[in-house]
């Protein structure tokens, strides 16, 4: 292995440390003993499954109190509690839940409590499919339209836009996300935000330029032209505006930016297959080159509002 | 004689106009700036908030950039542009979401990434930083005008068909063609009217040409 991936490697790593540190640890609560509740988790709307570590004895609803962490005076009403095999417990609640709220169970007897929430994976799951199927960059936001019917006459040259790309988005969407967050919100620096992240997107594509030649000259042939067409694209800059917009935190900017590159891809693969195909059709004169790729460009639209029902925990 | 051996000096000032709405039109001729060009004209008022954002962002840059384009060194030239351009989309994002937010609120991130659009920055690098001020206010106005005007029609066909209204004001009983509101009907809307404006060019092309034959034909 060469020493440079070696570098890359442990760079990575830190980075990685880094973003795990800035997230909460899951707080668990005190326990009597022998009973605890070992897992709560969030479910479909308005069920919240309970793993206890013995058979419970009272499960009455008046013995769970389940409230909002934002709301903790306002108890939702449990409205059943269903006993399933291995001490899981079931409750349904009155209200449908928000698949992104955090919730708190707390049992009279014995006393015990725990915060519930959905799983932080599934919520980055579900973030990142969001932002690349159901709003699709190309297909329902309609960003990046120029490249996307700039470069997808050959498959080959989608696909490495495509991983371009993807790349460049998460690499900007994290150091543009830090910028805002540690400088420009303490200084109260926003209305400069577009800016900086122009800087911060020309800086680190120039960066990366460098950096890939000095390092991997195959790879730089391969992606190179690719990441000069880059520095002043929308669909990049969108990436780290709806962050700031949003004032994201930092798995859902993550999750953003990994979604919408994962989505520019596909987008890109899938135009440059079907303009392939498009080569040999008989097309009027009047619809030959771009107008008849965007008509192309419509029907996949269409065919991702499809997408537009699919949705987690809901 | 002598005149007309030097440098020819920029195109008169309506020729500049006129280039930009029809011949040279930044949509459906360049098919340059696309994004906001479908995503924000589902109706005639969005699409004339974000023309006009872009009719000024040019006319200011291009502006500043005549003035100052023999203090700007050749190398760095694209990343001066850029900042110029950045400053004058934050100026006009905060006008319009000071004077006009419930528009804003719709077009609000399109209006952002007017910064990175392709016709802004071409416009000064092809025109702004050879000619002096006037010509190329003449030429930003002309490639803003012709953006407006493309989003304009763009918008009120797919208000009309989509809404069945133009300006909010209702024309036809309930909606005719929904399809045109929606996403998809965007890159619809903007693939027909692509192909009329092809359609055209060809009839014209076609007529001039039949008429070079027939001159010809009487001539021998």
């Amino acid at each position: 292995m060469p020493r440079s991936s070696q570098r890359a490697l442990i760079g990575a790593g830190i980075a990685l440390l880094f973003f795990l540190l800035l997230f909460p640890a899951t707080r668990v609560h005190a326990a009597a003993p022998g009973q605890a509740i070992r897992a709560a988790r969030v479910q479909r709307e308005g069920l919240v499954r309970l793993r206890f570590a013995q058979p419970l004895e009272r499960a009455d609803a008046a013995n769970f109190r389940f409230t909002e962490v934002a709301a903790p005076d306002v108890p939702i009403p449990v409205r059943e509690v269903r006993v399933e095999a291995g001490n899981v417990v079931t409750l349904v609640v009155g209200q449908p839940l928000d698949p992104e709220g955090s919730y708190r169970i707390e049992l009279a007897e014995p006393p015990l409590a725990r915060a519930v929430r959905p799983p932080r994976w599934a919520l980055l799951f579900s973030a990142v499919l969001s932002a690349a199927l159901i709003n699709n960059f190309v297909f329902t936001r309609y960003l990046g339209l120029c490249i996307f019917f700039g470069v997808t006459k050959k498959r080959d040259t989608a696909l490495g836009m495509g991983a371009t790309f993807t790349f460049v988005m998460i690499t900007t969407g994290m150091f543009s996300w830090m910028m805002y967050q540690f400088v420009m919100k303490p200084l109260q620096l926003k209305f400069l935000q577009i800016l900086v992240f122009i800087g911060v997107v020309a800086f680190l594509v120039q960066l990366l330029d460098t950096v890939l030649k000095k390092t991997h000259r195959a790879l730089h042939e391969k992606f190179g032209i690719y990441l000069v067409l880059i520095t002043t694209n929308c669909i990049i800059l969108a990436v780290p505006l709806l962050n700031a917009a949003a004032d994201a935190g930092p798995l859902e900017s993550l999750a953003l930016a990994m979604g919408s590159g994962l989505g520019f891809a596909l987008a890109l693969f899938l135009m440059s297959c079907a303009r392939e195909r498009m080569e040999l059709a008989r097309v009027p004169a009047s619809f030959e080159g771009l107008p008849i790729a965007f008509a192309l460009a419509g029907l996949f639209a269409l065919a991702f509002m499809g997408f537009s029902g699919l949705s987690f925990f809901r | 004689m002598s005149a007309a051996l030097q440098d020819p000096g920029p195109p008169p000032a309506r020729q500049l106009i006129l280039n930009g709405i029809f011949t040279e039109n930044p949509v459906f001729r360049l098919a340059l700036s696309l994004c906001p060009a479908v995503a924000v004209t589902t109706t005639v008022m969005n699409g004339i908030i974000l023309g006009v954002a872009v009719l000024l962002v040019q006319v200011l840059s291009s502006a500043t950039v005549a003035i100052a384009r023999s203090f700007i060194h050749p190398r760095v030239r694209i990343p001066v542009y850029t900042i110029i351009i950045a400053v004058w989309v934050s100026a006009i994002d905060m006008s319009l979401a000071a004077f006009v937010p419930t528009l804003y609120a719709q077009v609000g991130l399109y209006v952002k990434l007017i910064v990175a659009f392709a016709i802004i920055i071409s416009r000064l690098e092809v025109f702004a930083s050879r000619y002096p001020l006037v010509p190329s206010l003449w030429d930003a106005l002309g490639m803003g005008l012709g953006f407006l005007f493309a989003l304009v029609v763009i918008g009120a066909m797919r208000e009309l068909l989509g809404n069945g209204s133009l300006f909010g004001v209702a024309l036809a009983p309930g909606k005719p063609l929904l399809f045109f509101a929606l996403p998809a009907g965007g890159f619809f809307s903007i693939a027909l009217l692509m192909a009329l404006f092809n359609w055209m060019e060809r009839r014209a092309a076609e007529a001039a040409g039949a008429r070079a034959r027939a001159a010809g034909g009487s001539h021998a």
